[in-house]
């Protein structure tokens, strides 16, 4: 049986505390995330998840720093932070490879704004294409890959910049199930190697159970903790873990805590649907 | 790669220009085969085989090429012009939105007036030489530069915006890096409008005061009569034009070579 959750404090690298975000909307305000703690240990993958609409890519944002109209605060090793941090490297939901540059030059492109020379950051970058297992494709352009590979050129990107926390918001949602769980074995091989302190926005809950140490459950609107839940299941894992028996067990505990969550975020479409009215 | 294989994509390679060139092949045959046969007015539209028989006596006699050059530089100095005004406009026009809510509906309302029949206004202002013309086909072919390098930096996609933001760029960095490039396969849609806006302005009004260049050979023959000559002129203003856009598809492929 799952183990008992948890809600680790001690040696935090990342801390959000008391966030909250409201927007103003035609309808009134919304608080589209209420109350939200939690704290992030060096090396530890957390995953948060939650149903559509519940202001997951919002909390994304915050910590992110790409928003900084909301309550509460986000720190970085104790350093509180208002706008984008070098600390945290963000991989975002949708494609987002500059199509003009190859491969190399993609990745190669935090080195670029730091000054490195152009010898040294196409050595790093190779690095890091063969980390992400593009070796052979660093002079195609982004045009010429498939979906996940320009997913994997995008993470070989933000590694290259060495952020202590690598932020991710479903980096994965637009590609198919079986590509989807082989990158998970890609990033979660990488997460080891490395050590990468990560953070994953998802809806996916076999994503999550398959990569994380823990997953933070969200409820819907207002988005708000809901439970943390402990993965003990072993490392190093690969995608073969999704057939185990401990795994399902997981998969349905979290599930249990998401459908109600799910079914009130789904009425309350409808509901919004109902009373918009028609356009013709 | 076989031999056989390599050999096909060769082939491949030349189809769509030995298509479009047989097509144009045909095209003339037939005409000429209508004018012929007298479907059509050899009085109105001269058979090709004439028009290809007067580029001789054009070249020799009308002194074309440079007549050629001179339209040609004209355009190329419209062409710059319009690049830079054009574009640093556009870049000025997003970058302050005021200056984009007060002037961006009567720059749209410009790129559809009839500048060629301000020629007057530019010969007061300019004299009757060179400057007129290109100030003619520069001012014409603005509007689409401008407009077309606003909406390129405006439809910028968000997240390569926010991509920027995550690597703490500054707004310089942000604009040549990403805004910029992004920016580029839309602006030279422009470039290539405005282009075309500025070469027809600037035949037209060489044919209007009748000064220089090919618009003036152009209505030097027409005035005599000479309905194959003129067309083989018109080769001549289409050769400019395919001259511009080849190397504005170079100019492209080399400040972004993915497209």
């Amino acid at each position: 049986m799952p183990a008992a959750p948890t809600n680790r404090t001690d040696n935090a690298i990342l801390v959000a505390d008391n966030i909250v975000v409201r927007f103003e909307t035609a309808e009134g305000p919304i608080t589209a995330v209420d109350d939200m703690s939690f704290k992030v240990r060096p090396g530890e993958f957390l995953s948060i998840i939650g149903p559509s609409g519940c202001g997951k890519s919002t909390l994304f944002n915050v910590i992110g720093g790409l928003l900084s109209n909301h309550q509460g605060v986000v720190s970085v090793a104790g350093e509180t932070i208002s706008s984008p941090h070098k600390s945290i490297g963000m991989v975002f939901q949708e494609e987002s490879t500059f199509p003009w540059r190859t491969v190399i030059d993609n990745v190669a492109f935090p080195l670029e704004l730091i000054g490195m020379p152009k010898a040294q950051r196409a050595e790093r970058a190779r690095h890091f294409i063969s980390l992400v297992g593009l070796d052979g494709f660093e002079n195609r352009y982004p045009g010429e890959l498939s979906g996940g590979m320009r997913q994997r050129v995008s993470l070989a990107r933000t590694l290259a910049s060495e952020p202590k926390i690598l932020l991710m918001d479903e980096p994965f949602a637009a590609l198919d199930e079986q590509t989807r769980l082989l990158l998970g074995d890609k990033v979660l091989q990488i997460q080891q190697q490395l050590k990468q302190t990560t953070l994953l926005i998802t809806h996916n809950i076999t994503e999550a159970v398959q990569m994380s140490d823990r997953i933070l459950v969200m409820t819907y609107r207002p988005g708000t903790m809901k439970r943390i839940v402990d993965i003990n299941l072993p490392r190093p894992r690969t995608s073969e873990i999704v057939g185990s028996e401990a795994f399902g067990r997981y998969v349905a505990q979290i599930w249990s805590d998401l459908r109600e969550e799910a079914s009130r975020g789904m009425k309350d479409a409808e509901s919004h649907v109902l009373h918009t009215p028609a356009s013709s | 790669m076989t031999a056989a294989s390599a050999k096909r994509s060769g082939l491949g390679a030349l189809a769509p220009a030995a298509v479009g060139f047989a097509s144009l092949v045909a095209f003339f045959v037939a005409v000429e085969i209508l004018i012929r046969y007298g479907v059509l007015n050899r009085f109105i539209v001269p058979p090709p085989s004439e028009i290809i028989g007067s580029f001789y006596r054009i070249i020799t006699e009308e002194h074309v090429f440079n007549r050629f050059l001179l339209t040609a530089g004209e355009c190329l100095v419209a062409g710059v012009m319009l690049t830079v005004f054009g574009v640093i406009g556009g870049i000025l026009m997003h970058r302050f939105k005021l200056l984009q809510q007060a002037c961006e509906t009567w720059v749209a309302a410009l790129a559809s007036a009839p500048f060629v029949l301000m020629y007057p206004l530019f010969l007061v202002i300019f004299g009757r030489n060179a400057w007129t013309i290109i100030m003619m086909g520069f001012v014409s072919a603005l509007p689409p530069v401008i407009l077309k390098t606003i909406e390129g930096l405006s439809g910028t996609r968000k997240v390569l915006v926010n991509v920027g933001k995550s690597f703490n760029l500054s707004t310089t960095q942000q604009f040549w890096k990403i805004l910029f490039p992004a920016a580029l396969p839309t602006i030279f849609v422009g470039i290539r409008l405005g282009l075309i806006f500025a070469l027809i302005n600037i035949v037209g009004t060489e044919f209007l005061i009748n000064f220089g260049g090919l618009g003036q050979l152009i209505e030097d023959l027409a005035e005599r009569y000479d309905l194959a000559g003129t067309y083989a002129a018109i080769c001549f203003v289409i050769l400019v034009s395919v001259l511009f856009f080849i190397a504005l598809e170079k100019a492209e492929r080399w400040l972004r070579p993915a497209g």
